[in-house]
């Protein structure tokens, strides 16, 4: 069973109807118990790391989701504000403490030029960082995926880095992965097929 | 790279597809009719966004307007933007709900700035998107609201800084001279912008050829271009439409228009996953 976290951040509905497509039927909970027997999760996430954050307190999830990923077993995939909170900190709207399961920090993405506009919207061209050749089915050459976001991920260690973009001079990561742990900054629900087969790559890994 | 978006606007009033002139509406068919003789599923696929604007005249109904929402864009994976009287916290939830993953604000971004600043607050700027309807009227473009029936006063620059400044993290920005035309953009409408508002902009009304499409996306600041008429891109004309804008060096995104290739790749089932 795949279940979905449901914490009240942004549009679980189009998540559920692309795995729906893709043959997969998830359970949206914030049940701890339904979540510890889940064979995979996806957190998902639309908004602000701090709201994120503090909805996942508000429902109980922050230590039941800690020691899901301590035991290491499950995979699991954040999306958007879900990868940026797999980060130790935040920025947005102050400090704030992340899970910190990804060795990173997350920040306001700072343009080398005075014309890129943020929030950074629209498709741009994820490319995939060497090292990660079971991906290249699911991300082929250069990749253009959907992005809404004004914050990105700085992870500490490079190999957690998997995929990348350009973007106001600045390389952003937006994909991310470490041991059972799956991030991406890009909407793949929303990224037409190029999304979907992302999605189904983590699927069936 | 970032990419340059293709848009389609889809009015709704009532479960009927709309098209309109200068703001007067018209239905033209449900929408059952609209994807059996129009290949709306084909439309959505080949866009990167979608824009669903409630348009209804009177009696709108934000409950009724999620659930056509909902049956719409079930199998479509792109983002979608609905709106049409939205105002307050409990209608973003209604249509985020039904699938939307953007807000339209217009009405409320010069009556109920606070309203929208709650908006922007709950599911961030990026979820805001604000609609300004404007009119040359002598030399300057002046912002109506309620449907253009309502002229505010305000420039558009005087509205499009209030909406930033209220949280709006995109502009749609709409000529009500050149709506329905068929004469392309109201180029110098985006070009009157003044300089310090950074959030992207979507221009909107008028396009009837590609090359409108074209002259709207080659401006710095658009990186948006929509359009809301079926008729002038039937039978595969916005996958048409794309090939055009690259072959003009704007940069388009790629992707394979085939969902049914991914659909049968064989089921993902729940119960299989380990």
């Amino acid at each position: 069973m795949l279940a979905i976290v449901d914490y009240r951040m942004g549009n679980i509905q189009s998540l559920c109807n692309a795995l729906s497509f893709l043959g997969c039927e998830a359970v949206v909970t914030r049940d701890l118990d339904t979540l510890n027997k889940a064979d995979k999760i996806i957190l998902p996430g639309v908004g602000a790391f701090d709201a994120a954050m503090s909805n996942l307190d508000r429902f109980g999830l922050r230590g039941g989701l800690n020691k899901i990923a301590a035991r290491g077993q499950t995979p699991i995939f954040g999306i958007c504000v879900g990868m940026q909170i797999l980060a130790l900190s935040g920025t947005e709207n102050g400090f704030c403490r992340g899970l910190g399961w990804i060795d990173a920090s997350v920040e306001k993405i700072t343009p080398k030029d005075s014309v890129t506009r943020i929030p950074h919207v629209g498709f741009n061209e994820v490319t995939l960082r060497p090292g990660n050749a079971d991906l290249e089915d699911a991300i082929p050459g250069s990749t253009d995926l959907y992005f809404v976001h004004s914050y990105h991920m700085v992870c500490r260690h490079p190999t957690d880095v998997v995929a990348t973009v350009e973007y106001g001079g600045e390389t952003l990561t937006v994909m991310v992965r470490r041991n059972n742990l799956w991030g991406a900054q890009f909407h793949p629900e929303k990224s037409q097929s190029n999304g979907l087969k992302i999605l189904r790559k983590f699927l069936v890994s | 790279m970032l990419k340059k978006r293709l848009i389609f606007t889809l009015l709704h009033a009532n479960g009927e597809y709309m098209l309109s002139r200068n703001f007067r509406v018209q239905a033209v068919g449900d929408l059952q009719w609209l994807r059996e003789n129009y290949d709306f599923d084909a439309i959505a696929q080949s866009v990167d966004e979608l824009v669903i604007l409630d348009v209804s005249r009177d009696g709108r109904d934000i409950a009724v307007f999620a659930d056509t929402l909902r049956k719409l864009v079930s199998n479509y994976f792109l983002p979608i933007a609905a709106g049409g009287g939205v105002n307050t916290l409990d209608d973003g939830f209604r249509l985020l709900g039904a699938g939307a993953d953007k807000l339209v604000v217009n009405t409320a971004l010069v009556e109920n700035p606070e309203g929208v600043r709650q908006l922007a607050s709950s599911f961030g700027n990026q979820c805001v998107v604000a609609s300004i309807d404007c009119r040359r009227m002598g030399g300057e473009y002046k912002v109506f609201t309620h449907n253009g029936q309502k002229d505010t006063g305000l420039t558009v620059n005087e509205v499009a800084r209030r909406a930033v400044e209220s949280g709006a993290g995109e502009i749609y920005l709409t000529s009500m001279d050149q709506d329905g035309t068929g004469f392309g953009y109201d180029l110098e409408l985006a070009a009157s912008l003044d300089g310090t508002i950074q959030v992207p902009i979507i221009l909107s009304g008028g396009v009837g050829r590609y090359k409108h499409l074209c002259e709207g996306l080659a401006l710095d600041n658009v990186t948006g271009a929509s359009t809301a008429n079926i008729y002038n891109f039937i039978v595969g004309g916005l996958k048409k439409a794309r090939a055009h804008i690259s072959a003009e060096g704007i940069p388009m995104a790629k992707w394979d228009y085939n969902l049914i290739a991914l659909k049968n790749a064989g089921a993902v089932k729940t119960g299989n996953l380990s």
